[in-house]
């Protein structure tokens, strides 16, 4: 052979080996790493998001305790990511087969119902009454999951919240103000806490739900229980002029300057604390804010802090005993990944979890039978709420898809402060609704 | 040299591996997604073939004109007060500060260095107005003027936007236009002075044509990155309060990712494209223009 053939050889050679060796590197570059997932995990890795700060110790727990021998099997391993990012991160996991065995999904509940639909899900129904712990989740949470997740029990109830009106007790027998019952009693508490100068209502529009979660309570007392599940079934539409009420009540707390002044930047804590440190008479909120009640945070203190449900409307269809509930975002274990070692572990949880959590002030979805556990006094009430409520409602956004909950949620800030008129506020919602 | 770069083969040879990296990684996914405008649906629920109504939509979506007017706005604005500010550093360096601008450059170009979340965050603070009054707000309160809720309303908002985002890029224009002016010879400036022109004159018929070239790439590099202007935008108001400051990456990633519906995201994707392809156009056909003359 030549010189000159080698060389003519040796070419095609090397740009064949340089085109496998780019095409190796891309193919590695796109197969992701596995981690704990896939078809047979190694560690119960739990996905979670980074707000939720609850879940955690009470699973830590759980793995140092009474679940120790099943952490041992199977390591516990918490992974989190921002809220705002986890919806499209599972959705994307979820597509590349490549799910954790436990994750945090449905922020927005339609999201989570997608992937019951799809069958990323595991049915808790038939897993638990498999593992003989069927009867270690209460009714009204699995109830509660079914209305919201797509009709099946396909999430786990890890926070099982009700929510309603905390108030600082001390602020109302000051003033001489009896618990509101009706909307026009609370428009009058909050007229005169204004006058004392105290911001009436702490609310958030940073976050936004918080306002929109007035809008909807207002819509379950004047409408009834089924106002927003009349939306979603396309019965009636948010610029009817009952809804638009709803909104209009709400923009006039704002334009009273019940909400303090700076609403629309005010984040999360800053409102939760001004209501912790007695700067704000009243707070919306679910009865996750028992964790930051019981807390040393409260300058106030825990005995002085009071709950009432969202108020009636005259002449309103609701009752004052319907309280919105959800399970917070919830988490749920995968349907490939469910191997006899996730089975151990969901059995272990399911049965001990609901104790556990009640020991660290936390009420969830789980039943917790330990009666040594004392409560503290708001807790207490709270539970028995819960324990006695006989029927619940859902939220604003609870039935809406992801962009008209996003959309109520960004512009509630607008709402209240007059940047955008109720109708337009309503419109733009139901445009959002009508495109999803 | 001249050999190597005429034989065929080699040139395969050697663009083959880039060009096949840029296929892969740039061309397909571009292709990829003007294929998804086709289809509404997402990658969990399957896809389905829409024909043109994604398009249909991106016209009657008021969301879409409004993130496209703030992103116009903002890259209009920013690129501006970066060129004329940057211009500006450049020649309190050159003629001002001289040898001893050093300190003044570092400390100026210091907040390009910086992590964008970082300065949002540092913004968000200094324009806080509750649940405590942040910087901004107690010296407006000590001047005797009312605290405003900068990130409250949209207006005020686009104004921290704007003022956060030129301050943390002046730095890297002053030193760009700086590399400019040093080039401009010694000799052309003393002749000036000595044939009586003036400050401004001096600027007017010397400095300012002479560093036109390196104003021109200021400015392209300034446009470029402000009409894909996404991280410091999402950091300090998430495109709030309501879509008051989204411009249309975040609307565009909101859309596909937020909420699942991938076929319109990459339809606004595409005219964020034709957008940049426009800008593109624009820029190469003046600066041909400016090499004619």
């Amino acid at each position: 052979m030549s010189t000159a053939t080698a060389r003519r050889l040796r070419k095609p050679l090397i740009s064949a080996l340089a085109l496998a060796g780019v095409g190796v590197l891309v193919l590695a570059g796109c197969s992701g790493g596995g981690g704990g997932s896939g078809e047979d995990p190694e560690t119960l890795e739990f996905l979670k998001n980074a707000e939720n700060t609850t879940t955690e110790p009470i699973l830590q727990a759980l793995a140092d305790g009474v679940c120790s021998d099943e952490n041992d099997a199977m390591p516990l391993e918490i992974n989190s990511i921002p809220q705002a990012d986890l919806d499209a991160q599972i959705q994307l996991l979820a597509t590349q087969d490549g799910l954790p065995p436990m994750f945090s999904a449905g922020g927005n509940p339609a999201e989570g119902a997608k992937l019951w639909d799809a069958g990323y899900l595991l049915d808790f129904d038939k897993a638990l009454t498999d593992l003989d712990a069927r009867d270690k989740v209460s009714d009204g949470a699995v109830s509660t999951i079914e209305k919201l997740y797509g009709g099946a029990f396909n999430f786990l109830p890890f926070q099982y919240n009700i929510e309603g009106i905390f108030y600082n007790k001390a602020i109302f027998e000051e003033n001489g103000w009896a618990v509101p019952e009706t909307w026009d009693d609370l428009l009058t508490v909050a007229g005169e806490a204004k006058a004392a100068g105290l911001t009436a209502f702490a609310a958030s529009g940073e976050q936004g739900w918080p306002l929109t979660r007035l809008v909807s309570g207002y819509l379950f007392r004047s409408l009834g229980a089924d106002a927003m599940q009349k939306i979603a079934d396309g019965d009636a539409k948010l610029t009817d002029p009952e809804y638009v009420e709803a909104a209009q009540q709400i923009a006039d707390l704002g334009a009273q300057g019940y909400f303090g002044a700076n609403v629309a930047s005010l984040d999360y804590d800053a409102a939760s604390n001004e209501f912790l440190t007695g700067k704000a008479a009243m707070i919306y909120m679910g009865s996750w804010l028992l964790g930051n009640i019981n807390s040393d945070a409260n300058t106030i203190g825990a005995d002085n802090v009071g709950f009432m449900p969202f108020p009636a409307v005259d002449g309103g269809a609701g009752s004052i005993d319907e309280y919105p509930s959800n399970v917070g975002l919830p988490a749920t274990f995968g349907a490939k990944t469910y191997t006899a070692g996730v089975g151990d572990w969901l059995k272990c949880i399911t049965e001990n979890y609901g104790n556990e959590a009640l020991s660290q002030g936390q009420i969830t979805g789980f039943v917790a039978d330990d009666t040594s556990i004392e409560l503290p006094a708001i807790s207490q009430t709270i539970k028995d709420t819960i324990d006695t409520s006989t029927d619940s409602v859902l939220w604003f956004e609870a039935l809406f898809n992801a962009k008209a909950s996003s959309i109520s949620n960004t512009n509630a800030a607008l709402l209240v402060t007059g940047q955008m008129t109720p109708e337009e506020f309503m419109t733009t919602v139901q445009d959002a609704l009508d495109q999803g | 040299m001249k050999s190597v770069l005429g034989d065929r083969k080699a040139i395969t040879l050697l663009l083959t591996p880039a060009l096949l990296v840029y296929t892969l990684i740039i061309l397909v996914p571009v292709a990829w997604s003007f294929g998804l405008t086709f289809f509404s649906g997402s990658a969990l629920e399957g896809f389905e073939f829409v024909g043109l109504e994604n398009f249909s939509r991106l016209f009657s979506d008021p969301y879409v004109w409004d993130a496209f007017w703030f992103t116009i706005k903002y890259a209009l604005l920013v690129t501006l007060f970066q060129v004329v500010l940057g211009y500006g550093l450049a020649l309190l360096y050159n003629f001002v500060l001289r040898k001893s601008s050093v300190l003044v450059r570092t400390l100026v170009f210091f907040p390009v260095v910086l992590p964008t979340v970082a300065i949002a965050l540092l913004y968000q603070k200094l324009f806080q107005s509750a649940p405590v009054d942040g910087l901004v707000n107690e010296l407006l309160v000590n001047v005797g003027l009312s605290s405003v809720d900068w990130l409250g309303t949209g207006t005020t908002a686009f104004v921290v936007i704007v003022i956060m985002d030129v301050w943390r890029s002046v730095g890297f224009y002053g030193v760009l236009v700086f590399s400019g002016l040093l080039d401009i010879p010694d000799e052309i400036i003393e002749s000036a002075r000595i044939d009586g022109a003036k400050s401004f004159k001096l600027l007017r018929h010397i400095v300012l044509p002479m560093s036109l070239p390196i104003l021109f790439a200021s400015f392209i590099f300034s446009i470029n990155g402000t009409i894909k202007v996404f991280d410091s935008v999402f950091a300090l108001t998430g495109g709030g309060p309501g879509n008051s400051t989204t411009p249309l990456t975040l609307y565009m990633y909101r859309t596909a990712f937020q909420f699942s519906d991938y076929g319109y995201g990459s339809t606004i994707a595409l005219l964020l494209t034709v957008m940049c392809l426009v800008v593109t156009l624009v820029i190469f056909r003046s600066s041909r223009r400016d090499l004619s003359v």
